[in-house]
């Protein structure tokens, strides 16, 4: 016959160590530690992109380290450089191809507001063709820059209501 | 083979209809626009003026006939001279010059931005499209007519317009257009910027 269990109390040496936590904690943290990164690069703000990619700089102490050159594959688009009304079209595709949930990054003057490129040819922001997440002055950023807004853009991932919004997905 | 030293006035002689043009630094001329192709075969074939560096035109202002100029640029990589052509388009609504690519296969793309920018068709050209803007685009943005702003219009992608309500617009200009300062020693203050400090959003442009 078997015996009942007793015990009211939980025990680690039957059940194993637990953590109890909210859903969005978990579901931000996992996130937020995880960012895979679109490298956008349109002009010279793509090679501070790259220098924060590389040794000196590492984007991955902060967990961005994947970049994916298929916006199927990436959950945060890193505008870096000016945006030609030309590639606008182009650059809203792309963005339009990512899975949900996904982020934007502005990198620099041209792509938060066009920059020096008062012109027929230049988009004057990028927040108008795709919605902007974090912006980032400088022309180009330092790679520091580029950490402080993912920096940034993980703390805004921590105050996301995910677990309510996966749920009414 | 003539040398190219000579070569100026040895194609006056070649060429009689051709008229000196002021220039400050290589010798340049002015030559009918039916000729053109002609010229520049005999400069390349017969002076060893190889290499067409640039071509590019001017738009001389919408009062002015001839409005439009096309010019070729060319380098002599043996000897090391330069040449300067200039040939006025014959109509000044409808600007059209021969093509070049026969010559110089490079020409193409060069064709096609001075097509795309001064709208000057290119006779004979085998793939004369747009080059920098879009297809479609209705103007040609180095025209004098033409505000550096921009004229506004519509995107090139109407899926895309549609979902965003995105046009192309006339580019703020308060205080001007960015420009850089050369020769600047002090790098923060050769920045480009908008150096017309008399007008901001507050305060209309001085007439």
């Amino acid at each position: 016959m078997v015996s009942s269990n007793t015990e009211v109390a939980y025990n680690t040496k039957i059940e194993g160590d637990v953590v109890v936590t909210r859903a969005d904690a978990v579901i931000n943290w996992i996130r937020a530690n995880s960012v895979w990164p679109m490298p956008m690069g349109l002009a010279c703000c793509a090679i501070e992109l790259m220098a924060t990619a590389s040794s000196r700089f590492d984007i991955a102490r902060f967990g961005a380290e994947v970049f994916r050159f298929s916006p199927r594959q990436a959950d945060c688009m890193i505008v870096a450089g000016t945006v030609t009304y030309k590639m606008a079209p182009h650059l809203r595709r792309i963005y339009d191809q990512m899975a949900e949930p996904k982020w934007v990054i502005a990198m620099g003057a041209c792509a938060s507001s066009g920059g020096m490129y008062r012109s027929y040819a230049t988009l004057q922001g990028v927040d108008r063709i795709v919605p902007v997440d974090v912006y980032i002055s400088g022309c180009p950023p330092r790679p520091e820059a580029l950490l402080d807004a993912l920096i940034k853009l993980q703390s805004k991932m921590h105050q996301d209501r995910s677990a309510k919004r996966l749920m009414t997905a | 083979m003539p040398a190219s030293a000579d070569a100026p006035a040895a194609l006056k002689r070649t060429f009689p209809q051709l008229l000196d043009r002021p220039s400050l630094d290589h010798p340049a001329f002015t030559a009918p626009a039916a000729d053109v192709v002609g010229i520049l075969q005999h400069l390349r074939d017969g002076h060893r003026f190889d290499f067409l560096t640039d071509l590019t035109a001017i738009d001389n202002g919408e009062e002015a006939t001839p409005r439009f100029t096309g010019v070729y640029h060319l380098y002599s990589t043996t000897e090391h001279k330069y040449l300067r052509l200039a040939a006025n388009c014959p109509d000044d609504s409808e600007p059209s010059l021969p093509t070049v690519t026969a010559l110089w296969p490079g020409a193409n793309w060069l064709e096609r931005e001075v097509y795309d920018m001064f709208g000057i068709v290119f006779a004979g050209h085998p793939d004369l499209r747009r080059i920098l803007m879009w297809d479609g685009y209705p103007y040609h943005p180095l025209r004098k007519e033409f505000p550096l702003s921009g004229i506004e219009t519509t995107l090139p992608d109407l899926e895309v317009v549609a979902e965003t309500g995105t046009r192309v617009i006339a580019a703020p200009m308060v205080g001007g257009p960015f420009v850089a300062s050369s020769g600047e020693i002090n790098l923060t203050e050769a920045e480009p910027r908008a150096k017309d400090e008399s007008w901001n959003e507050q305060s209309e442009k001085p007439l």
